[in-house]
């Protein structure tokens, strides 16, 4: 007999949640592969998406084992519907462009530094581990992306303009970073979660320096979208999913 | 004292003393080796679009990772590639407007289309086991910068290889439909594989010079008869089979026959009229389009920094939090 896990029916759905959001976002990073504007660019949006990819599967693995024999990495990311993904929906969106990409980058590597800063210190030892690795991945995710919002803000009237063109697009989409879902709230008592509260002051700061030096105006919403954490997705998800997921459903049970 | 360069070029040749960047060497052998070593560049990015196509669909997250990282492997050879001619005198930029205006030619293989998963093995264990004969061989070149690249390469490649024989030995112990799309894929990329190496040594134009000059060291019908006697080989671990009624064991030659390359459908394809020249061209015009003002604007960034920064550079643009 397996022992019950404490705190198995929260660690469970937190585990998925970040799995997922590191999963859709690495999928649509990998969307650029060979269609990239500068090669080495192309090489290093990949290299994002191939650590983002590594922490999904982390984040998976140990799901899979909180959740019993029956389940794999493979089962969590393939064989579960969208109405069940509980990603960010600032990962399922659209690449659209270059600006969009990079800006959603950004936004989403300052969170996860100061996310997996927190979240290293948690008393789950396995996602202890898992931010501490992850951390040194995206002080180089966040350095990039960085340095791309403020050369494509600060680089021509055009590249400003998509720039803020970006800044519009995404600003109904960061305030879900900092929504604390149900799980999150009971997780935290045991120090296993993250307060988010305590780290959108930083993520905010983090913008404003890099807009300054970038010229750009960050934009606040006014109607945020936080569906995200409960299952409640756009269709963009959905279509992701069906050609993510596309040999798996049709060759059910099958190896490769 | 004269110094008669084409006969200490030649002699370095002989000696097996790499050429390097600013040796004098005969304009045909710079023109050649930019030729050469372009198409190669350019077969590696074109050579990024059908395998990245699967990328999305990949069927675990295991091999997801391994096929990203691998197409992402191509494009940094391209990279070490573009360097590498880069030291002949002809600038990235200008060789990828010879790309993208059908000036320069990349190899023809990826005009084929990736129809299923068991493309992504076929691919991997045919036309990286093609190329890695034809880039072991090309590690012996003589200009250096190439040789060099090459020896790089040739470690990458050989994992893409069986990495590649692996996706194909798993189908091939699948369902009977994996297995059925393992055959068919082998059957699609067998010949088009064959015809990576070129045309018969009796057609192929620039093949005597580039021996002589040790840019090729084995014929194209050489490289040729090794693949297959090598494919051969590895086919029966897959228990599937090779599209050739003609293969068989010659005892004389201690080689594999084979059967009638079609040479009609690869000059077709040479020319522009394969099943996908036109979208895979397209698809690198478009990144390159939409990719305009990207580069511009990192131009634009750059120039800026050097005038506001007569005081030595600080490190990077801004410091991580």
């Amino acid at each position: 007999m397996q022992q019950p896990i404490p705190n198995s029916q929260f660690l469970i759905p937190y585990c998925l949640h970040l799995a997922d959001t590191t999963l859709i976002l690495s999928h649509r990073n990998s969307e650029w592969c060979g269609h990239g504007p500068i090669l080495e660019q192309d090489i290093a949006l990949t290299n994002i998406a191939l650590d983002l990819l590594g922490q999904a599967r982390n984040l998976y693995q140990y799901a899979a084992t909180l959740m019993g024999d029956e389940f794999d990495e493979d089962k969590l990311a393939y064989l579960r519907n969208p109405s069940e993904f509980k990603n960010h929906l600032i990962t399922e969106r659209p690449n659209e462009d270059w600006a969009v990409t990079v800006l959603r980058q950004f936004y989403f590597s300052s969170f996860q530094h100061y996310f997996y800063s927190e979240l290293k210190n948690s008393s789950d030892k396995q996602l202890a581990a898992i931010a501490n690795k992850s951390l040194k991945e995206v002080a180089y995710h966040l350095r990039w992306s960085s340095e791309w919002v403020i050369r494509l803000g600060d680089g021509t009237t055009e590249s400003n303009a998509k720039m803020q063109n970006a800044v519009e697009v995404l600003k109904d989409y960061t305030d879900e970073f900092f929504v604390m879902s149900n799980e999150e709230i009971e997780l935290l008592q045991q120090a296993i979660s993250v307060d988010l509260s305590t780290i959108k002051n930083n993520w905010q700061q983090k913008i404003n320096e890099v807009f300054a030096e970038a010229t750009l105006q960050f934009l606040y919403s006014t109607q945020p979208k936080i569906g995200g954490k409960l299952c409640q997705h756009t269709q963009y998800l959905t279509d992701l999913l069906v050609d993510m997921q596309v040999l798996q459903r049709t060759y059910p049970n099958s190896v490769w | 004292m004269q110094v008669n360069f084409e006969e200490l070029f030649l002699s370095k040749i002989d000696k097996e003393i790499k050429i390097e960047p600013k040796d004098w060497m005969p304009e045909k052998y710079r023109q050649t080796n930019i030729r050469q070593i372009s198409q190669h560049a350019h077969s590696e990015i074109v050579g990024m679009l059908p395998e990245g196509a699967w990328i999305t669909r990949a069927p675990s997250l295991k091999r997801k990772a391994i096929l990203l990282a691998k197409v992402q492997d191509e494009g940094g050879h391209g990279l070490y590639l573009y360097s590498a001619a880069e030291t002949l005198g002809i600038s990235r930029d200008e060789m990828t407007d010879q790309l993208l205006t059908g000036k320069a030619k990349y190899s023809s293989i990826f005009n084929y289309p990736s129809l299923t998963w068991a493309d992504m093995g076929a691919i991997g264990w045919l036309v990286d086991g093609a190329a890695i004969l034809n880039q072991v061989m090309l590690c012996r070149t003589s200009y250096g910068p190439y040789a060099r690249a090459m020896v790089r390469i040739c470690k990458e490649e050989s994992f893409h290889q069986r990495q590649g024989f692996e996706i194909l030995l798993v189908l091939s112990q699948g369902t009977d439909e994996q297995k059925a799309m393992c055959q068919d894929a082998i059957n699609r990329w067998w010949w088009p594989s064959l015809m990576m190496f070129g045309p018969t040594d009796s057609e192929s134009t620039n093949s005597d010079q580039s021996i002589k000059w040790k840019i090729k060291r084995k014929s194209n019908d050489e490289l040729r008869q090794q693949f297959v006697d090598m494919a051969v080989q590895q086919i029966k671990v897959l228990n599937m089979t090779l599209p050739d009624a003609d293969l068989k064991w010659n005892d004389e030659r201690k080689h594999y026959d084979f059967g009638a390359i079609n040479w009609d459908e690869f000059w077709q394809v040479v020319k522009g009229n394969g099943p996908c020249n036109k979208e895979r061209l397209d698809a690198r015009k478009k990144a390159w389009n939409d990719g305009a003002w990207v580069r511009e604007a990192a131009i634009a960034y750059a120039e800026k920094k050097k005038k506001s920064l007569p005081q030595p550079l600080q490190g990077g643009a801004l410091k991580t939090a």
